[in-house]
């Protein structure tokens, strides 16, 4: 299969190799392109998640929202961003300074790495890793370590509370995520990202997500897990402002904090694209994405977005309807009811493929 | 009366240890113990049945001058009836003991009433400054507490100290004012009287 | 033995934290996320009003008690009010009465908001504490209608009220209370107040049983979850509050022990409604004309003598206890709060539970901290 980076690579080889440019900078060249730009792209979208979450709650809340900077206060995400830039870096005098600037750029990078093996629709994906899924799966993992370091190293004790709060919450719900997940491995047989969206179809009963009854659990799981996975209410535990203060990131000012803040946004969308890729068929439109062309492929890419989007704004709509969970209750639910029941769907579905062939419930229902 | 019932059911049970008692402006009992067997006293008031004042409605000290005073505000279900009971307390060493074993919720308001009054409790778990600072000097509440001009090296004196309709003296601030009023002739203290 | 031990974690929560509400210290004492000891450490907010009383005339006192708890300020109005005109033989014109009534519950509808709307606040669910102020913006406006200001209010005076009823007030009044009565409350309730996970944290968490209420001098809503109807506006009746009808919700336990946190919660919605009911009542029976205040001399003393007078209060029993020499200032004047002793309560109930436990008991305590300090 081809990426975008194989594309580039396949297009500059021959003019930059009779150069004598060896051959690993050319690779770099063509990976450092799409990189570059899928990670503009995702940050952008994160500032234009701040500018919708606050509107959506504005709206929810009977407020009117940011509407001072730009038409409808559009400008107000580069302008936060250009703030935070110009704000006094402050790094207290007891923190571990190395680990204290370290840390939000591991949360940071980890969270964006994770952007480069979705599949935007068509052929717009970085890396078309044959082990996409485990890919994310580790990469998001990596999460905990800078969580971790930043509440250590801020030498502060809320700050601490945050960051094991993070490393427990995380590390729990890294399972259910993972399990969930599987059940669609176990129907597409691949842990490529683009080809278990090529191997749903374009209609909402070709979609993973209606293959069969658990997979649908599987995609509910996913969902709450994922929202637990990017600390987000009722799952905002390491920064629970009004337990914690601001939990982990309590010390940070400045462009580190606006690095940790970018993160949890871009993790809003990184897990709507995900869902919408491996359960809602993704960019599919039908059509083969290595064989289309240019017009096909971005009419595929807002396909894809037009799926992500109603995900990141439920993640939004939800943050600002329910209360916060207690951290007891969090854990529980995580291992009391979501392991096993993603687990159990992970062995049905494994059922399921066994008993009809492979087939989905409507090809059942088709067939009746 | 039902008054008169109280007032008669009272000296029967506490019997000597009832100095006086009078009905207050509510209609309320006022009754003043003797220090000596005060917490027996107290102890019937809450625990006889006929009795049964086992809700502690408020805890105060009174500087009355001459001689300082606890007061606690006890309230009682069976007869519906709100009592004060005044104890007075020798004006040089205020002690008397803490009724924090009757009545748990007691302990703060005994250190408050200790913060600002000075009255100590004897036998009480933690018998600490609880509003002000553990290093403030005095006690406010006493009638002869002289406000300090400075703590910890702050000045206390407020440029906009109000007219209160006292003198000076009575307020205790004049040194402070004359101070302000001669570094800067136009400030905005009104004049006192 | 081991090379690593572990120790307890010694917290400092406040004096500036989110979830105390005002300025409050709580030294917590953490085996990571349960609470060994929570201790309070107050006085950050003691302005010393009991000696200010000493220094001004008996009116002058009036706006001070205002700053004792200005989410309430009218309640505390009418407890000193009450208690100087009781102990000075002072009658209240019957159009006062029902202004002051009029007031005072407003003022509690108000105080309620706040009261749960910020425990939902400390709850992480944000929006539904937001529609709370939205509806207490409409009381503000209206008490800035009848007394010029919005958060101390200084409405009642010694002997009446400051100010009649503003041409407009009654339809607004009325309108504002059948909103909260009839649609505001249900759609609050379907909005937060049956969420499962608000019943989750807080049913069960931070109980307090009747006995241990009593014990610590726990008043008003508090003590009524425990399951105590005990409201000093029916038992004690106050200014004309017997005249009305109305109801004591008390705590019932519904979705975990009885006096739980959730109790403590709800109560005060239920409490919400039966003061609009007041409200309706009293603007029904209002007198069109009268007097609103009784005229006093220009130097008003008051006969030597002492009272301990007390009032409902959103945050339970205020009392006053006045002591007067018979000259124009108070001799002393001591000022019983309800949070004040809801206060001393959080050290014996929250051993042992968990540091979001902790926010929601007091949050749903319904501390405010100048109330503590005075």
């Amino acid at each position: 299969m081809y990426s975008a980076a194989d594309q580039i690579y396949k297009n500059i080889e021959p003019a930059l190799s009779g150069y004598g440019v060896p051959d690993m900078v050319i690779t770099l060249l063509a990976y450092a392109v799409p990189c570059g730009a899928v990670i503009g792209i995702v940050s952008m979208i994160a500032g234009m998640l701040t500018y919708l979450e606050r509107k959506i709650s504005a709206d929810i809340q009977n407020r009117v929202g940011p509407n001072r900077v730009g038409p409808w206060g559009l400008l107000q995400f580069p302008v936060d961003g250009v703030k935070l830039l110009l704000k006094e870096d402050i790094i207290p005098d007891a923190a571990d300074k190395k680990l204290f600037k370290l840390a939000p750029y591991l949360v940071y990078s980890s969270t964006v790495l994770a952007s480069l093996v979705i599949p935007f629709g068509g052929s717009f994906v970085v890396a078309d890793l044959n082990i996409g899924l485990i890919f994310i799966i580790v990469v998001s993992s990596l999460l905990v370590v800078g969580f971790l370091m930043s509440g250590w190293a801020s030498n502060n004790k809320w700050a601490l509370l945050g960051g094991i709060r993070s490393a427990a919450q995380i590390i729990s719900y890294e399972i259910p995520t993972a399990l969930s997940l599987l059940t669609v491995v176990l129907i597409a047989g691949t842990f490529s990202l683009q080809e278990i969206v090529m191997a749903q179809g374009p209609w909402p009963w070709q979609w993973f997500l209606f293959h069969n009854p658990f997979t649908v659990v599987a995609f509910i799981i996913f969902f709450i897990s994922g929202l637990a996975e990017m600390n987000r209410t009722p799952f905002d535990f390491p920064e629970a402002e009004s337990e914690l203060v601001s939990g982990y990131n309590v010390e940070y000012s400045g462009m580190r904090f606006a690095l940790f803040f970018a993160a949890e946004f871009s993790s809003i969308f990184i897990t709507a694209a995900l869902a919408a890729a491996v359960f809602l068929g993704g960019g599919n439109i039908g059509r083969d994405p290595y064989a289309s062309g240019l017009g096909w492929q971005l009419v595929m890419v807002a396909v894809f977005f037009a799926k992500a989007a109603p995900l990141c704004l439920l993640t939004i709509w939800v943050r600002w309807t329910l209360p916060r969970l207690r951290i007891d209750q969090m854990m529980a639910m995580c291992w009391k009811y979501f392991v096993p029941i993603s687990f159990a769907c992970l062995v049905l579905t494994a059922a399921w493929m066994l008993l009809f062939d492979g087939n989905g419930i409507f090809w059942r229902m088709a067939k009746l | 009366m039902a008054q008169e019932k109280l007032q008669n059911l009272i000296s029967a049970k506490l019997g000597a240890s009832v100095r006086s008692m009078e009905a207050m402006k509510n209609n309320d009992l006022m009754v003043v113990l003797d220090l000596k067997d005060f917490i027996a006293s107290l102890g019937t008031l809450k625990n006889d049945p006929a009795l049964g004042f086992s809700t502690l409605m408020n805890h105060l000290g009174v500087d009355y001058g001459d001689r300082m005073a606890v007061i606690y505000n006890l309230y009682s279900q069976v007869h519906r009836a709100k009592i004060t009971v005044r104890v007075f307390l020798d004006r040089k060493q205020p002690e008397i003991p803490s009724l924090e074993r009757a009545f748990p919720g007691i302990g703060w308001y005994e250190r408050e009433t200790f913060d600002l009054l000075g009255i100590r409790f004897t036998g009480h778990s933690n018998m600490k400054r609880l509003l002000l600072p553990e290093d403030w000097e005095g006690y406010p509440l006493r009638k002869d507490y002289v406000y300090p001009t400075s703590y910890n090296g702050i000045e206390t004196a407020r440029e906009d100290l109000l007219d209160c309709g006292l003198s000076n003296a009575e307020c205790g601030v004049s040194e402070t004012i004359e101070h302000i009023t001669t570094l800067n002739p136009k400030s905005a203290i009104r004049n006192p009287k | 033995m081991s090379k690593y031990s572990t120790q307890e974690m010694v917290l400092n929560m406040g004096p500036h934290h989110p979830s105390t509400h005002g300025v409050l210290r709580f030294i917590l004492q953490t085996d990571g996320e349960m609470m060994v000891k929570a201790t309070p450490d107050i006085g950050f907010l003691h302005r010393g009003i009991e000696k200010i009383a000493e220094r001004v005339t008996w009116q002058g006192f009036m706006p001070y008690t205002d700053r004792i708890d200005y989410v309430a300020s009218v309640n505390c109005n009418l407890g000193y009010a009450v208690a100087v005109e009781r102990l000075a033989g002072v009658a209240v014109p019957e159009k006062a009465e029902y202004l002051r009534v009029i007031a005072a519950e407003l003022s509690r509808i108000a105080s309620h908001f706040i009261g749960f709307g910020a425990l939902l606040l400390d709850l992480g669910a944000v929006t539904p504490f937001v529609h709370a102020l939205r509806e207490r913006e409409t009381f503000n406006d209206l008490i800035e209608m009848l007394c010029g200001a919005r958060l101390t209010h200084n409405y009642v005076r010694i002997g009446g009220v400051a100010q009649d009823l503003p041409p407009g007030f009654a339809e607004k009044c009325r309108a504002f209370v059948d909103h909260l009565e009839y649609e505001f409350v249900e759609e609050f309730n379907e909005l937060i107040s049956f969420n499962t996970i608000l019943i989750n944290r807080l049913a069960n968490v931070g109980v307090i049983s009747a006995e241990t209420a009593n014990d610590y001098t726990l008043t008003g809503p508090n003590l009524r979850a425990s399951g105590v109807a005990f409201d000093l506006r029916k038992d004690e009746s106050y200014s004309i509050y017997d005249r009305f009808d109305f109801d004591i919700p008390v705590g019932r336990g519904k979705y975990g022990t009885l006096g739980d946190s959730y109790d403590r919660y709800f109560i005060r919605i239920e409490e919400v409604v039966q003061s609009c009911r007041i409200i309706r009542q009293a603007l029904d029976r209002l007198p069109q004309d009268g007097e609103i205040r009784t005229k006093l001399p220009k130097l008003f003393t008051v006969p030597a003598g002492e009272i301990y007078v007390r009032t409902e209060c959103p945050r339970g029993e205020l009392g006053f206890y006045v002591i007067s020499d018979g000259k124009k200032n108070p001799f002393r004047i001591k000022i019983r709060t309800g949070s004040f002793s809801s206060m001393t309560i959080i050290e014996h109930i929250s051993q042992g539970v968990m540091v979001a436990d902790l926010v929601a008991i007091i949050g749903s305590l319904d501390v405010v901290a100048p109330e503590i300090d005075r």
